[in-house]
């Protein structure tokens, strides 16, 4: 057994916080830039450099990309072998308190959805702990912004639907998101499953690098066809027109029951930020 | 590229085009969703609105924290269709420009083309540099909102695209259009 205490988990969720907000993951960053160097639509190609020079200045200035700096979703794995000392979850949010305090990131969480009080430190966080092997901790932060969090959707399709109705799905969701989620975005798509579990696979979806097509030849060749009809929709780089609609798109999919067809899209935006630290 | 500043006369706003670049310079305010919930409240008890709408411009923000020695932190759009339902209100008491991302509704259209005014998109998500072009903030109204109080900013060649014009022609639809029309 491994003891990590939970004052270190602080440290690592605090100093995860400012990174992934400061520092555009380099699968994403590459994405931006070479979309931006073959868009063929001018005023997109104008839009797209502007976006790289945004994240250039970020990253030397280490100042957060967008001002929507999100709320914090933390994915914790926790290695079946390790011992926590102190409370967990008390251990996450105090790091997301202190990252969002002390990094001068934005506090974007009222602490009821109807009341609407501002929490003044970003917490609570949003926690998905699950166990695995082995004696390490792996944190993975993702602040997701709401503007693109906003256009996201979820249908219980019915099995004779099928993987047309995905696509067409998928479609729909992405023109009536339109201009708003900040495009191009980064799409995250689940499949299967059951209600709660295919949203958050498709969350799980947009941690996956841009770079690295699905394991599974089906999804893949399923991931290259979607990317390809969103990008073909014209809404373009802040949905001005242009080609650049989507940077790139995963799928995760899961078994489900006889009688369902679960799909969630999470949308996310050009700004799909995540930093992972294992301890 | 033109240059504009605040306060926008009439003649100004009619000479905007929907998909005109422009630079936006001056004193503008930024209110989202809970202030202009609370400016709603004040039209309703006929109380005075913290923002004084005639010829100005209201910027769908809300900052993260300056670092020491800045007027602000990053600063970028939210998306404008949730101030919706309270913006044809703020038109007819003079408002004459917003600045956001992304779809406004018919109403609102409709609204800006009975009372001229200009609907304008910053970049979405390019707050770090968004930040650049602000020389300084005040925090006027609402303080205990944080991030959605409303202050009083002043901004130095804004870069925008003018996205709905008084004469309700509409930048997303006409730019989709011209890039499917120029891959045939």
């Amino acid at each position: 057994m491994r003891t990590i205490k939970a004052s270190a988990v602080t440290e690592a969720v605090a100093q995860a916080c400012v990174e992934a907000n400061v520092d555009l993951p380099g699968d994403i960053a590459c994405a931006l830039h070479r979309c931006a160097a073959c868009e063929p639509f001018a005023p997109a190609r104008g839009m797209l450099e502007i976006l790289c020079e945004n994240e250039e200045i970020a990253r030397r200035e280490r100042m957060p990309i967008c001002q929507d700096t999100g709320m914090a979703v933390v994915f914790a794995e926790i290695g079946q072998d390790v011992h926590i000392e102190g409370d967990f979850n008390q251990a996450v949010h105090e790091g997301v308190r202190r990252g969002y305090v002390d990094g001068l990131l934005r506090k974007s969480v009222v602490e009821d959805p109807l009341r609407r009080r501002n929490t003044g430190d970003n917490t609570p966080a949003i926690i998905h702990a699950s166990l695995v092997p082995g004696d390490q901790l792996t944190l993975t932060i993702a602040p997701k912004g709401f503007g693109s969090e906003n256009m996201s959707r979820l249908a219980m399709l019915t099995p004779a639907e099928g993987r047309e109705g995905v696509k067409q799905f998928v479609l729909e969701t992405v023109r009536l998101a339109g201009a708003n989620p900040c495009p191009p975005m980064v799409l995250g798509v689940g499949i299967g499953g059951d209600f709660e579990q295919v949203a958050l696979m498709a969350k799980e979806a947009l941690l996956q690098p841009l770079d690295q097509a699905n394991a599974d030849t089906f999804y893949a060749e399923m991931e290259r066809e979607l990317l390809e009809a969103v990008n073909a929709s014209g809404i373009g780089p802040q949905g001005l027109g242009g080609r650049t609609t989507c940077l790139g798109l995963h799928i995760k999919a899961a078994p489900t029951h006889i009688a369902g067809l679960p799909v969630a899209v999470n949308v996310g935006c050009h700004v799909t930020r995540h930093k992972t630290i294992v301890l | 590229m033109r240059h504009i500043t605040t306060p926008l006369g009439e003649d100004v706003i009619r000479s905007l085009h929907a998909g005109d670049q422009v630079l936006l310079s001056g004193v503008i305010y930024t209110a989202r969703d809970a202030a202009h919930l609370r400016m709603m409240d004040c039209i309703r008890r006929d109380e005075e609105l913290p923002i004084p709408l005639e010829g100005q411009v209201i910027y769908y923000a809300g900052p993260t924290p300056a670092p020491q020695g800045r007027p602000v932190g990053s600063i970028g759009p939210t998306t404008s269709v949730r101030m919706d339902a309270c913006t044809p209100p703020l038109l007819e008491r003079g408002l004459s420009g917003m600045i956001g991302k992304g779809l406004r509704g018919a109403e609102v259209v409709a609204a800006m083309r009975k009372h001229p005014s200009v609907y304008f998109a910053a970049v979405g998500g390019a707050a770090a540099l968004g930040a650049k072009c602000v020389t300084s903030l005040e925090v006027i109204a609402w303080d205990d909102l944080g991030p959605e109080s409303v202050k009083r900013l002043t901004v130095k060649e804004l870069p925008l695209v003018v996205a709905v014009d008084c004469e309700g022609n509409d930048a997303f639809a006409l730019g989709q259009q011209a890039y499917l029309d120029s891959i045939g």
